[in-house]
């Protein structure tokens, strides 16, 4: 309860100074529309070649990932200029629970990828998404678990460097790659032409089969391995998330 | 009985200078006893190691050795229990630019689990007594200085905690401010029965507000003891006597020679002696006989700064 309490209460204060200062929030979105309406068309006569019936419906997906991964894993940037101010640290030096303060932090992205992937899918749908309702959703909610773990990893990189010029390379030094071989702009796969050693090394990239999860499940298909996968990989960077987030929120010299 | 013990409470850093790391002792070995309902100064030059001690004894950074009792409780191994207990102001600031003054306090007081209408009445109460009246709204990057810094105060107060410690809570206010705020301290305590344990660079707040003075130098607490005793410490009062010109200086110091060990600059000679007073009438006629006549005669009861310069020997003002 008391828990419960005090996540709220960091949660509140993270929303209240995002909304009073909305600018990312919309340029988070305003990248994905980007891409909806400047390279949607480009993929539309590949869609065949690539194995898809709808190219939004393909690609939509893509973008929700993508979505999930950046607005959340730049979000330790924030966390850098709040400790600058202090507020950490007289955050800290209240009872309030480490795991709180980080969860609230956490639950502000969700609400916020949340509220992005619903826009993102409408928008879909005016470019000619088509595909299950129900699955969207499961697909919106494997997006917000992933964002939830990135999240996590990104404000605890943020507590343990302290600085935007340590962190700045880190962050595009991981993502970069992940956008790239996780397929999430064009599927790697021997359909789509992509060389075996490129095959190989997306095979590694967890990422990869939560977008192909989240593509299945737009179509209507649950029952897949691919389906299995990616909630399985979902779920398992969830939790490595969380726990890498709270293990370092919880050190008591951050 | 005693809220505050530390023994032997030690923090060392270690830097990077380049390839080379390097190791800093912030503080060496720190013992402190602090009794309920006292106000305590921690006065040192910068760098001597306050904040870091403070940090240590709030639970925000962990001791490389030694231990410490707040409120009870020990800080390596109860820390939410200890951070239940104390309310903290830290040397820099603790409020985001954008945030809402009020909100800004009021969330504090909720982490600290009070009520929501309780931290609000006592937010705004705070903002009242510490003349941050009409700022409820403001952004915080919109306040002056030392506005902002007396929001420091109020969010490190609203849960009325009954042990404070403030890291330098009057730095960049003015003297009406820092008046004000001296009285709200010692307010707190007739209040509460609070205990505040404070640092400072300020000799004369240190003289004014505290009862006891702890003087770290170099990470290791150099003395202990009242502002009268340790001002008895240092040998008496300072008599200064201005001599009109150059021929007079000689004349002069074999007069103040009677009463101790002279100093002379220029034209100024000094002594130090117990009790300046009773000797100033015999000291004037000696003058007269010698046909030396003072251009001025100055007696200063020793300061903490002359407490701190017969410790150290640097005085405090060279690095404040
Ligand atoms: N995080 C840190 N890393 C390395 N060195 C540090 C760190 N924090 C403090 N120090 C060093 O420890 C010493 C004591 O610092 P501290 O902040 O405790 O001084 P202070 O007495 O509060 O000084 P001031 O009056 O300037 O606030 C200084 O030499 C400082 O450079
Ligand atoms: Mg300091």
């Amino acid at each position: 309860m008391r828990f419960w309490n005090e996540t709220f209460v960091v949660w509140r204060r993270q929303m209240r100074m995002n909304l009073r200062n909305p600018a990312w929030v919309i340029i988070g979105l305003t990248q994905p529309i980007l891409y909806l309406a400047l390279f949607g068309p480009l993929l539309e006569p590949l869609a065949a070649q690539i194995g898809a019936d709808n190219a939004y419906t393909f690609f939509v997906p893509g973008l929700l990932v993508q979505l999930g991964l950046f607005g959340a894993l730049f979000a330790g940037f924030g966390l850098i200029s709040e400790w600058r101010d202090g507020v950490i640290e007289a955050e800290r030096v209240t009872p309030a629970s480490r795991t709180a303060l980080l969860l609230g932090r956490v639950l502000r992205d969700v609400v916020l990828l949340a509220v992005q992937g619903i826009v993102l899918i409408a928008i879909g749908f005016l470019f000619g998404l088509r595909g299950s309702i129900g699955g969207m959703l499961f697909g919106l909610l494997l997006v917000i678990l992933l964002g939830a773990a990135c999240s996590a990893g990104s404000n605890a990189l943020a507590l343990t460097v302290k600085s935007e010029d340590v962190m700045a390379p880190i962050l595009n030094s991981i993502s970069l790659p992940v956008l790239l071989l996780a397929g999430i702009l064009l599927p790697i796969s021997a359909r789509s032409g992509a060389p075996d050693w490129l095959i190989i090394a997306s095979d590694f990239i967890p990422v990869k089969y939560v977008v192909n999860a989240v593509r299945e499940v737009f179509t209507g298909v649950f029952a897949s391995s691919a389906v299995l996968w990616g909630s399985v990989w979902t779920v398992v960077l969830f939790a490595a998330g969380l726990y890498v987030g709270t293990r370092t929120f919880r050190k008591e010299n951050a | 009985m005693s809220v505050i013990t530390a023994r032997q409470l030690a923090r060392t850093f270690s830097t990077k200078r380049g390839r080379e790391r390097s190791e800093v002792i912030a503080v060496a070995g720190v013992d402190l006893d602090v009794d309920e309902g006292e106000i305590v100064g921690f006065l040192g030059p910068n760098g001597a190691g306050k904040t870091t001690t403070l940090r240590m004894l709030t639970t925000l950074l962990k001791p490389t050795s030694g231990s410490a009792q707040v409120a009870g409780f020990d800080v390596a191994t109860q820390a939410s229990e200890v951070r239940r207990n104390i309310g903290y102001v830290s040397q820099s600031g603790s409020t985001s630019g954008d945030a809402r003054a009020g909100e800004e306090v009021v969330d504090h007081g909720l982490l600290y689990g009070i009520p929501r209408a309780q931290a609000e009445r006592r937010g705004r109460e705070l903002f009242e007594q510490l003349e941050l009246d009409g700022m409820w709204e403001r952004a915080p990057k919109t306040l002056s200085g030392g506005q902002r810094r007396r929001l420091d105060i109020a969010m490190g107060l609203v849960h009325d905690p009954t042990l404070v410690f403030l890291d330098e809570p009057t730095t960049g206010l003015d003297p009406q401010a820092r008046a004000n705020l001296w009285m709200h301290i010692s307010d707190l305590r007739q209040r509460l029965g609070s205990t505040v344990f404070l640092t400072t660079h300020y000799l004369d707040e240190a003289d004014a507000l505290c009862d006891r003075i702890l003087v770290i130098d170099h990470g290791s607490i150099v003395a202990s003891g009242t502002p009268e005793a340790l001002k008895r410490e240092v040998s008496g009062d300072l008599i200064e006597l201005t001599v009109g010109s150059a021929d007079d200086v000689a004349a002069a110091r074999r007069v103040l020679s009677a009463l101790g060990d002279t100093t002379i600059d220029q034209l100024v000679i000094s002594v130090r002696t117990p009790t300046a007073g009773r000797e100033l009438p015999g000291l004037i006629r000696a003058l007269d006989a010698e046909g030396v006549v003072p251009e001025a005669v100055e007696v200063r009861r020793p300061t903490l700064d002359d407490v701190f310069l017969n410790l150290t020997g640097r005085s405090l003002r060279e690095g404040a």
